[in-house]
């Protein structure tokens, strides 16, 4: 066979390898959600399913109520802690934060974000749970804001950094303080990425479990105390999947179709939005 | 000719025929560094009142820095200083006592690109009397005075509450100028206005600026001389020396400029030898 | 007229205005102050959160010290406590996920970078990586337990150990739980970040090189392996230790696959343990200062270890890129 024949076909091979690796990404992804929509329908389409706390071992039906409020509660009160805090965090870094404070900054919330979920467990445990002997949604709740924080943070500076200068200028030379022009020129201008990332953040937080495991610990009961220790989507979806009971792990499957979709509305919220402030 | 170190830069007495004549705005032996290295040399100018007064010169001759050292925009810069004085009305901007927030009210600026905010078109214009805590029917008639005054009243007045972002460049330019009038300026600096618009958009600013002249102060920095030589009553001719520091070469009249230039640097520049 | 007294109060306003000058708190000053002051609270919270990993495990690190890593017995009963079999799994585990998502992940991110024929992909296979990253670790979890368990027990482990049974690695029972499961599991997780940190590195190769490779004639396998991909070794290779990090610190998933024993064995069937689903597993149960001590003392191991290869990945991309350290 020629040199160059080979060369062809090796060619050929390496696309095909590449396509083959394609395959291998989708292929998970599009089974995954197959799955969960195929299982969790007929949870989620059960009576009593959205309005009903789960019924005792045995005893049939019941519902995730308790951990939707919980989900909604518990990533709520974090979102109300980390959002205003991570915005005004990533404010300072983009307009006042070209020095060595603001790269100590932004180096810490880069090593936040890589750590393992667990960890802010264990800070909202030691925090929090410890110290009140007490497990509570507002633990998990503060865990939580900790793990959104870096996200929120770098997504306000971000967009902040993109808004040109010359608009602050423009503020400027209107006889506007820096204040003004920050709070009611550049924020305005960046809201969309600042948005965007507050929802993402919220949308991550909403599916962490093992946080919730150290703080929140769950509850059967509908509970809306942030004091007490509280339910989640997250939290039933792992419990359930390891108990004997049918009934119970359709009831997982169907949270985990929830959640599936609290994600992907999030997401596409987060889509129109941006699009929306850009015209 | 030979230019000589001890070759002053003057600064031409106003002109005697116009009565009223007043100088508004009166830099004196301005110097002005970024860090170590020198962007103006002993620059000096007099501007008059409801005058324009126009800055020339090559590339790089410090003129939009001269003109940015007036309303104190060089702040903004870390690392930079200036020395000299600016008297606006006999106060010195340039001293440490000065409130920079309402100097800069009453010396405006429009800048080389439009950068109109992402808001409103009455937004736009409504924010500077926003500041000063004027009331709703107040800013409400400032904002339509001043679109009015820069023509664009009738092109917008259906749709204020659009988005600035809509309008051509050319809109948009003179949108920031409405901008900067509702705040009531005493002097409007204009970096390069129209440098970014096609003719049209161009002949309106020019056109505009004659009228504005009546009841303000302007200083315009342009790269066009036939610009300059259009629409200025006054020019100053500045280049870069030796020490790549810009200085003021020459003052004037802008028929006297045009015509009979003092300086054989200013007449080289006029006549296109270089720049 | 309302217009002139507005006007006039504006126009008088004097220049000079030292009382306004002096006054500390001026507008300016408090905003400014506000966000130092939100910035300095960051850094306590992550002082504070420092604090928090030490703390609970100090029993324990009292109590076994270093030799806490090297110790194999993980007994609640005698109070005996080692870390080595979760060591063993996270690091086995990871090994495994990574063994796979890397080349499926490179892969896809050259398609992503480099494919032209069948380019219109791109746009679908970029949104289905997308999704798969915005999937809760507990819902991937779930349908590992329900779907890829018995899958690997019925299906892919006897095939292993038929073909490759020669091997310690695939030897013993094989009950769908285990190394090899929850590797694969990792990799699937993982696969997002490595494909999206790939097509940036690969996207950041100077077009100038690839077209030169192609106008010299070679194919586009050719340049990919001899002009592309050696450019972007480094930054790739900070691909790969991100990824590793995301794996390392992975729990729920893991936990819900790995069978939670804790051993250490050769055998990739085997069940086991990582530093994270010990804690996600035992938390619980544990009573007393040393045993939780000891859950504690794993997941400061496992902060640490993720901490270092997280920094070490970061400097390469630094000095890959040159540019912004962790837009990634």
């Amino acid at each position: 066979m020629s040199r160059l024949l080979a060369r062809i076909m090796l060619d050929r091979l390496v696309t095909a390898v590449i396509v083959l690796c394609v395959m291998l990404t989708a292929i998970p992804v599009l089974v995954l959600l197959l799955f969960v929509v195929i299982r969790g329908l007929p949870g989620m389409l059960t009576p009593g399913f959205f309005t009903s706390p789960p019924h005792p071992f045995g005893v049939p039906g019941g519902g995730v109520f308790n951990a939707i409020i919980g989900t909604l509660e518990i990533v709520g009160i974090g979102s109300l802690l980390a959002v205003p805090f991570g915005a005004l965090v990533g404010i300072f870094l983009s307009e006042y934060g070209r020095n060595r404070i603001g790269d100590t900054v932004r180096f810490t919330s880069d090593v936040l974000t890589g750590l393992p979920s667990i960890a802010f467990g264990i800070f909202g445990y030691t925090v929090l749970v410890a110290t009140l002997h007490h497990f509570s949604a507002i633990s998990a709740s503060v865990a939580l804001a900790v793990l959104m924080l870096p996200v929120v943070l770098r997504a306000t500076e971000t967009a902040l950094v993109l808004v040109p200068q010359s608009l602050r200028e423009a503020g400027l030379a209107l006889g506007a303080a820096r204040w003004r022009v920050t709070i009611e020129i550049v924020v305005p201008a960046a809201l969309g990425g600042i948005v965007t990332g507050a929802l993402l953040a919220m949308a991550r937080a909403a599916g962490e479990t093992a946080p919730l495991l150290f703080t929140a610990l769950g509850n059967d009961f509908t509970q809306v105390n942030p004091l007490q220790p509280m339910g989640a989507l997250s939290l039933t979806v792992f419990k359930n999947a390891l108990l004997p009971y049918t009934e119970l792990q359709n009831q997982a499957w169907a949270a985990a179709l929830l959640l599936v979709i609290m994600v992907a509305v999030t997401n596409i919220l987060a889509r129109i939005y941006v699009r929306r402030i850009q015209r | 000719m030979i230019a000589t170190a001890t070759m002053q830069t003057e600064v031409a007495p106003p002109p005697m025929r116009d009565v009223d004549a007043e100088t508004k705005l009166d830099a004196r032996h301005v110097n002005f560094w970024y860090g170590d290295f020198q962007a103006l040399h002993d620059a000096s100018l007099a501007v008059q009142a409801r005058k324009i007064t126009a800055l020339i010169g090559p590339s790089g001759c410090g003129k939009t820095t001269f003109l940015r050292v007036f309303n104190r925009m060089h702040d903004l810069t870390p690392g930079t200083r200036a020395t000299g004085e600016v008297l606006l009305d006999g106060h010195n901007v340039l001293s440490p006592d000065t409130d920079v927030i309402n100097l800069r009210r009453q010396v405006g600026m429009l800048f080389q690109r439009a950068n109109p905010f992402p808001k409103s078109i009455y937004d736009n214009v409504a924010y500077g009397p926003h500041i000063l805590g004027w009331s709703k029917p107040q800013i409400n008639e400032i904002v339509e005075e001043s679109l009015k005054d820069t023509g664009l009243w009738d092109e917008v007045k259906d749709r204020l509450r659009r988005s600035a972002l809509n309008l051509s460049g050319g809109q948009q330019q003179r949108l920031c100028l409405a901008r900067a009038l509702a705040v009531k300026p005493e002097v409007i600096l204009m970096d390069e206005p129209a440098s970014a618009l096609d003719p049209i958009a161009t002949l309106r600013i020019e056109e505009l600026m004659q009228e504005l002249k009546k009841r303000y102060t302007i200083v315009i920095v342009t790269h066009n001389m036939q610009q300059s030589a259009r629409v200025s009553d006054f020019t100053a001719f500045m280049l870069m020396n030796p020490k790549r520091a810009g200085e003021v070469i020459e003052f004037g009249p802008t028929d006297d400029i045009f015509n009979r230039p003092k300086d054989s640097r200013t007449e080289d520049y006029i006549t296109g030898r270089f720049g | 007229m309302s217009r002139g007294t507005a006007a006039e109060r504006v126009v008088r306003a004097p220049l000079v205005a030292p009382g306004r000058q002096r006054r500390f708190l001026s507008g300016d000053r408090i905003f400014q102050g506000l966000a130092l002051a939100s910035a300095a609270m960051i850094l306590l919270i992550a002082l504070i959160f420092v604090v928090a990993l030490f703390i609970p495990a100090l029993p324990a690190i009292r109590r076994f010290g270093l030799a806490f890593f090297v110790t194999r017995t993980w007994d609640p009963v005698r109070q005996n406590f080692g870390a080595l079999p979760a060591l063993y799994g996270t690091l086995v585990t990871s090994a495994i996920g990574l063994v796979i998502a890397f080349p499926v992940g490179l892969g896809s991110a050259l398609f992503l970078a480099e494919e032209a024929r069948l380019g219109f992909l791109r746009g679908p296979l970029s949104f289905a990586v997308e999704l798969l990253a915005g999937i809760p670790s507990v819902v991937i979890g779930l349908w590992a337990f329900f779907i890829l368990t018995p899958l690997m027990r019925d299906n892919v482990d006897p095939f292993l150990r038929s073909t490759f049974g020669f091997v310690p690695l695939f030897q013993g029972t094989a009950n769908g739980y285990g190394y090899l499961t929850a590797g694969v599991v990792l990799a699937i997780m993982v696969l997002p970040i490595m494909i999206a940190l790939s097509r940036d590195v690969l996207r950041a190769v100077p077009r100038a090189l690839r077209e030169a490779s192609l106008a010299l004639g070679a194919t586009k396998a050719e340049t990919i392996w001899s002009v592309i991909l050696p450019y972007a070794r480094v930054g790739i290779t900070g691909a790969v230790l991100l990824s590793l990090g995301r794996a390392l610190g992975e729990t729920i998933a893991v936990t819900m696959v790995i069978g939670n024993r804790p051993v250490i064995s050769a055998s990739l069937f085997s069940s086991g343990y990582t530093l994270p689903s010990v804690l996600a597993n035992e938390f619980t149960e544990a009573v007393g200062p040393l045993y939780q001590g000891s859950l504690f003392y794993l997941g400061l191991v496992l902060v640490l270890i993720t901490i270092a290869v997280n920094v070490l990945a970061r400097l390469l991309i630094w000095r890959f890129s040159g540019s912004d350290p962790a837009s990634a």
